[in-house]
């Protein structure tokens, strides 16, 4: 044994690394036979659009599937997808949709515009339970036929006149109606495969499974390895197929942002689904051309439970909204070039940028304490701040804490709490202050400020000011674009002034992207359609 | 073993329901009736005892029922596709465990107080020390981001296998290989081994048939507790190498409240962990005559 050990030792060491050092990265691979892999960051509940609410399901189901309407990659605005044209009448209270002869599905049959019909029914169905078939809303009946107050679908505001034409009648008129169409809740689904895993609003069926799934998009499901990563293959019934360029698309559900950013560095991912913060000035440093930040179109904000005592007092409210240095934190701890905010609308969508701003110093804040009868924070008492458990989030939370205590005088404790927990205690009212976020569903301000109607299911802090509310309803039904952003101005004011949130910061997207990938632009949602992404090689070699 | 089961069933059942938060809160509040449709859906609205006795007999007949994050899937399909890769990533860690920690606690024990003995025992300490979630991501700095021989995640290639078996394998060879160190210099000594070497037989002879059986007694004693740790304690390995494996499952059951999921993997582990035990005695029982005798 003691002669022969050492040397089995070398050789097996031998043949090791001279099989290893040869070793191909997937990403390598992929740039050669145009196979993308993507950072998706979780598993996706299911792929099924009508009942998903998520952005790693959107970002797979908008490869399998398509709607009316879709998104131009570089600036979002509407572009014709299934539906090849389309008539607005009734100022602007019927859209008639034409759709194309060529849309297919990907097991053949042509697309018709009564699938669309089947699949409004669906998610509006009380038995599908769907959570976002408030997006439908804007239908005449849908609303009621969700309650089951009605249960005639042809009495709701969707029609299909011909196999190829579709007609859409809403309640009131909504500007922003087209961005809505690209959302995965207006998706179409292939009838027969539904039905024949059960009925049209059966919960909890295999149709979504490889091999049973039919869609109308870009790229058809070939493998789902639950935990691990979905694969999809360019479509060969796709009516633009010829656009797309890209064979075979991986996504990755790598929940730890640590491990995705290995993964990338390895040589494993194209794409990464965001940055760890720690890693965002490596990357500065070595390889700023694979680091993407962007606008996001989201806020990160502090709700505030007004019914309860001193948050009552907007006074007490408002100080504690001055006394953040918000530049500090987006300087020192997020760290990716976010915006201070100082309303709450992200701008730059629909053309609308909130004049309203939060004003005011440190000074003020505690001018308005005093007088709010808290003098240099004597006798303020000590109020819980919740959030759920996350490095980021407890590192901005002391920050914000120690604001507070320097400026104000007030000793603020934190709590952190696992998710679902904290979601539990925000929903019922349980908590003084609560770490937020709210990501705009699509490219309009409204998704960001019609949460805060009095009773609306997204207000939890128990605000209510009827003007408010008229300003956001009346914007609903306005007709004039101009008008329409003046009176999201004035809401925007309101609630800057009553400040039942505080807003903090406004997001960045973070991704980490390989030189090879082309086709893939920056914009306010984080949409990177992928018929138009392609992998392409710089003259000069990369070493991974 | 039923009462056991039983027990850890009734326990599971209450304690998750009365955890704060569903399965379906959500950040973006559900609509009253899609929640009030999911909860009625899933059975969630029926009292209690009604939920914990259908609950029962649907698993004595095998049927581990729906998840309620992922509707598309049932507990059996998640358990039938998880646990053979939690299976595959415990038996080659085990495997690697076993192998390197007797033989380095052999080669060990033949040189005692060397300087071989002493990095060897070194080491060991290291690796019972250092938990899976440093040494894990060690690993994937030298040798999949230095050296660029591996991949820093995922379970596709047979060569993924390495570096997730060896990060779950260490603290269990490292274990192994001073127990079997501290064994074999408890039983070289011995009288019959003594006596063996005079009869004229081999080393390698002596070795394996004479000292190794009575050696390994204590090493194979903390065979049952270790690969309920390797089934169990995957869950660190399986996150850090995005290993679709059960381990992981479970912890996202519990942070998901898929309630039928956790029941559903309760009673599978408590199963594999009694059925591993039990597997473990009878091993025990072919090594050591005496325990035979007793059995």
């Amino acid at each position: 044994m003691r002669p022969t050990l050492p040397v089995l030792t070398k050789l097996v060491a031998a043949a090791f690394v001279a099989g290893c050092a040869s070793r191909e990265t997937p990403v390598a691979i992929g740039n050669r036979e145009q196979i993308l892999h993507l950072g998706n960051l979780s598993e996706p509940k299911d792929l099924d659009p009508h009942i998903v609410t998520g952005v790693t399901e959107q970002n797979i189901l908008s490869a399998l599937l398509e709607g009316l309407v879709a998104e131009d990659p570089c600036d979002l605005h509407p572009v014709p997808a299934t539906a090849a044209t389309w008539d607005v009448s009734e100022q602007g209270r019927v859209y008639t949709f034409y759709l194309r002869r060529e849309a297919k599905w990907s097991n053949g049959d042509p697309v018709k515009a009564q699938d669309f019909v089947f699949a409004f029914n669906r998610i509006l169905s009380p038995g599908l339970g769907a959570p976002y078939a408030y997006m439908l809303f804007c239908l005449t009946n849908a609303e009621s036929y969700y309650r089951g107050q009605i249960t005639d679908f042809s009495k709701v505001g969707a029609r299909a006149l011909d196999d190829h034409t579709l007609e859409l009648r809403l309640t009131s008129p909504v500007s922003y109606f087209l961005a809505l169409l690209s959302h995965q809740s207006w998706f179409p689904v292939h009838p027969p495969t539904i039905l024949k895993w059960g009925r049209m609003d059966q919960i909890g069926t295999p149709w979504t499974r490889p091999g049973n799934f039919v869609g109308n998009g870009p790229f058809v499901l070939k493998e789902w390895e639950p935990g691990s990563r979905i694969v999809v293959r360019r479509s060969d019934t796709y009516w633009d197929r010829d656009r797309v360029r890209l064979r075979e698309v991986q996504f990755w559900a790598i929940g730890d942002h640590q491990i995705e950013e290995r993964a990338f560095r390895a040589g494993q991912l194209h794409v990464t689904g965001t940055v760890p913060i720690d890693m965002l000035q490596f990357y500065r440093d070595r390889y700023p051309e694979r680091l993407r930040l962007a606008p996001y179109f989201g806020t990160y904000y502090y709700l505030l439970n007004v019914r309860r005592p001193p948050l009552d007092d907007v006074r007490v409210r408002r100080a504690l909204a001055l006394a953040i240095n918000r530049e500090q934190i987006v300087r020192y701890i997020t760290r990716a070039g976010e915006d201070p905010a100082y309303n709450f609308t992200p701008p730059g969508v629909a053309g609308y940028v909130p004049r309203a701003r939060l004003t005011g110093d440190p000074v003020t804040a505690r001018a308005l304490l005093a007088e709010a009868g808290f003098p240099g924070g004597r006798g303020f008492p000590k109020l819980q701040l919740l959030y759920n458990t996350s490095e980021a989030h407890e590192r901005i939370a002391q920050a914000i804490q120690q604001m507070w205590k320097d400026n104000l005088g007030i000793t603020i404790e934190l709590v952190n709490m696992e998710w679902k927990v904290y979601v539990a205690q925000t929903q019922s009212g349980k908590y003084d202050l609560a770490r937020a976020g709210w990501i705009g569903d699509y490219p309009d301000p409204n998704t960001f400020l019609d949460m805060w109607v009095t009773g609306g299911g997204n207000n939890r802090t128990g605000w209510s000011n009827p003007l408010y509310d008229s300003l956001i309803r009346e914007a609903a039904r306005e007709q004039d674009p101009a008008a329409r952003l003046e009176l999201f101005q004035q809401a925007e004011k309101i609630l800057m002034d009553e400040v039942p949130i505080i807003p903090i910061y406004f997001y960045r997207s973070k991704a980490l992207v390989h030189p090879a990938v082309k086709g893939w632009f920056p914009n306010l949602l984080g949409r990177h359609p992928l018929k138009y992404v392609y992998l392409e090689l710089p003259e000069t070699g990369l070493e991974r | 073993m039923i009462p056991v089961l039983w027990a850890a069933i009734t326990i599971t059942f209450l304690l998750i329901r009365y955890a704060p938060g569903g399965p379906f809160t959500e950040e973006k509040n559900f609509p009253e009736e899609s929640l009030q449709r999911l909860n009625e859906h899933y059975g969630l609205t029926d009292p209690l005892w009604v939920q914990y006795w259908r609950y029962l007999g649907n698993m004595l007949r095998g049927n581990l029922g729906p998840s309620f994050k992922y509707p598309n899937r049932t507990v059996n399909q998640i358990i039938a596709e998880t646990f053979p890769v939690s299976l595959e990533l415990g038996t080659q860690a085990f495997l690697f465990a076993c192998i390197s920690g007797i033989v380095a606690g052999l080669l060990a024990s033949l040189r005692p107080n060397s300087l071989w003995d002493h990095t060897c025992m070194a080491v060991a300490m290291t690796g019972i020390c250092v938990p899976s979630f440093v040494l894990g991501p060690i690993l994937v700095l030298i040798f999949a981001l230095g050296l660029g021989w591996f991949n820093a995640a995922g379970w596709q290639s047979p060569a993924d296998r390495i570096l997730p078996v060896v990060t779950l394998g260490a603290p269990y060879a490292a274990y192994i290989a001073r127990l079997t160190r501290g064994s074999l210099l408890e039983v070289l000594p011995r009288e019959y081994v003594r006596t063996a070497r005079a009869k004229g037989l081999s080393e390698t002879h002596v070795l394996l048939r004479h000292v190794l059986p009575n050696a390994l007694a204590p090493v194979v004693s903390f065979f049952g507790p270790a690969v309920a740790g390797l089934l169990t304690g995957s869950f660190v390995v399986e996150t850090v190498f995005h290993i679709p494996g059960m381990g992981r499952v479970f912890v996202a059951a519990a942070f998901n409240r898929d309630y039928s999921l956790i029941l559903g993997l309760v009673v599978f582990y408590a199963f594999l962990v009694v059925l591993f035990n039990t597997l473990v005695d009878l091993l025990l029982a072919w090594l050591d005559p005496r325990v035979r005798m007793e059995v």
